[in-house]
């Protein structure tokens, strides 16, 4: 017992000078930094300055599949809008999820094709509002790709890495395309002169 | 009326009465709403003076229909859930998930995803068994200090988990094939070190008990479990060992790549509280062991099977069954899959769940005292009992 009661005025003592033995901060006025893999709720990622027309997510509705606590409610636009490769594509005319349904388990992330949805480390949420307070809407969702940039830094350089490669493809396709179309275009020209 | 005063139990007659209060049965109900139930959990326990004569455990309080759900999402949906199973020891839910779903799909996991999920397992284990006795020894009145030290450790592996996964107790971790994400080279080393740490931690933790009068006098002799009934209840897991029966599915079925680890299994002798607790303090040792095994095999290399998918998984239609040891027993999945998105048959086979089943053979003659720490030492988590 005396043993037992060395080791407790060990630990006792130990915490006003080991940081190993005192880890809790005191919460409200000291704050640790986020893990650069924290997740908490997902946000929707925008590029350039205008959120909702630089919104990456083109409104495939995969995550709303996939969503295992089924929080995301995606409604199709009817027009389309060019992405960032320059491509008319459908974006989301409503994008809700709400947040007090929603496990932060990150496969609304994964599976996206887009990287359209991030997960943000954003968790003093609460709020006095019951009934519209955690569903959040488009505009509330819609966070920029700096945003991103500064919370989970090395995803978001890979990210963009992966965006830019992509983004070279489709131009050098559209270019390709482009000669291809030039090309046959040119060569009906010739038969198209004969008849007349 | 009381159906346990019209109907007596039945080995009401062979215990010794006391004097005062001669077949007075006094019916009390513990829970749901106590502190050493350790969840929503209801005893209902008759008692003679002092003495437990009948004790029935009534749960089912956080039920939340985890099977049924599982059969409404897709194989990949139902992995978060199974995190709020046991939510202490996430870790082992994912990968009995994820050993299912791999037999059933016969995909084939990369030999650096197979060690990462040994060492998260292990690291699951020790801090499992680490608040386990915390929360014993508390159970037992040493209100608090053990505790905290315990929950300080703890708190060492969940930030691991959080650098490695994003979340402190709801990892998703694993996936079918492989690992969400892989580890780095200075998360190795964060871990080498606490690895290194902690067998320090557990000398001075067990210099608090070893040879401490009060948790002498408290555990040995206590609530003994015998061989027998431990078998016939299919009884696994630390519980099972304590009796002395020599079964631990890391030996037994071998799965992942458990075959290449040079550890022991300890094994108690009496079945009572003190060998479980034992047995839990010395499978940390090993736990240790294998950690320091695995940090110095560690291959490089892809942590994911390429024939893997995340989107449109359709397993072919089969059955499989995967088990594995969890730190509180073992732990299976038995699915049964007819070919579409979700599987036709999700059922969980928890081990807290079955191992709680012999609660009252355990505590009959036992003083009420002692039913608290007797339902303590089963290790129960009550999302797992209840699913």
């Amino acid at each position: 017992m005396i043993k037992g009661m060395a080791v407790t005025a060990k630990n006792f003592f130990g915490s006003y000078v080991s940081k190993e033995r005192l880890p809790t901060v005191q919460y409200p006025e000291e704050r640790l930094k986020p893990q650069e893999n924290t997740r908490q709720f997902p946000f929707l990622v925008f590029d350039g300055d205008d959120a909702q027309k630089g919104l990456r997510c083109v409104a495939c509705q995969i995550c709303e599949k996939e969503c295992p606590p089924k929080c995301i409610y995606i409604v199709k636009s009817k027009d389309k809008k060019p992405d960032y490769k320059g491509q008319a594509q459908i974006y989301p005319a409503t994008f809700d999820i709400d947040i007090s349904v929603c496990m932060s388990c990150q496969i609304c992330v994964e599976v996206c094709p887009f990287d359209a949805i991030k997960m943000d480390t954003e968790f003093e949420l609460s709020t006095d509002d019951r009934f519209g307070g955690l569903l959040f809407n488009k505009f509330k969702l819609a966070k920029s790709n700096e945003h991103y940039h500064k919370i989970h830094p090395t995803e978001a350089t890979e990210v963009d890495g992966r965006l830019a490669e992509e983004k070279a493809k489709a131009e050098a396709k559209t270019k390709a395309a482009a000669e291809a179309k030039a090309k046959p275009a040119a060569a009906p020209a010739v038969p198209a002169a004969k008849p007349a | 009326m009381s159906v346990f005063a019209e109907m007596p139990p039945k080995n009401y007659e062979l215990l010794p009465k006391g004097g005062d209060a001669d077949g007075e049965l006094l019916e009390i109900s513990m829970g749901p709403h106590h502190p050493s139930t350790h969840g929503v959990f209801r005893m209902d326990v008759v008692l003679d003076g002092e003495r437990v004569v009948k004790l029935k455990p009534v749960f089912g309080y956080l039920h939340r229909n985890h099977e049924k759900i599982a059969e409404g999402t897709t194989y990949l949906g139902s992995m978060p859930y199974t995190d709020r199973l046991d939510y202490f020891c996430s870790m082992t839910n994912n990968w009995a998930y994820a050993l299912s779903v791999e037999k059933l799909a016969g995909l084939q996991v990369p030999e650096r995803a197979e060690y990462i999920r040994v060492i998260v397992a292990e690291l699951t284990r020790l801090q499992n068994h680490t608040c386990l006795i915390g929360f014993f020894v508390q159970d037992m009145g040493a209100l608090g200090t053990p505790l905290m030290y315990a929950f300080r450790e703890r708190e060492k592996i969940l930030d691991l988990f959080e650098e490695l996964t994003g979340a402190r107790m709801m990892y998703n971790y694993m996936r079918f094939g492989g690992l969400r994400c892989d580890v780095t080279a200075d998360w190795l080393a964060r871990l080498a070190a606490l690895v290194e740490g902690y067998d320090k931690f557990l000398d001075e933790f067990e210099l608090l008990f070893n040879e401490n009068e009060i948790l002498l006098a408290r555990t040995q002799g206590v609530g003994i479990l015998s061989k027998e009934l431990a078998i016939n209840a299919s009884i696994t897991g630390p519980m099972l060992r304590a009796c002395g029966v020599n079964y631990d599915i890391r030996k037994v079925d071998k799965y992942g790549i458990y075959d290449r680890f040079d550890f022991k299994i300890p094994l108690g002798e009496h079945g009572d509280l003190y060998d479980r607790f034992m047995i839990r303090v010395l499978e940390m040792r090993e736990s240790i062991k294998i950690l320091r095994q695995a940090l110095r095999d560690i291959p490089a290399g892809p942590f994911m099977d390429p024939k893997a998918k995340l989107r449109g998984f359709r397993p072919k239609a089969g059955e499989a069954y995967g088990r594995i040891e969890a730190a509180k027993g073992e732990l299976g999945f038995y699915l049964i899959s007819d070919g579409s998105p979700n599987p036709y048959r999700y059922r969980v086979r928890p081990p807290s769940f079955i191992n709680l089943t012999i609660l009252e053979d355990m505590c009959l003659g036992q003083h009420i005292s002692d039913a608290v720490i007797i339902l303590g030492s089963v290790d129960i988590v009550l999302g797992e009992v209840d699913r």
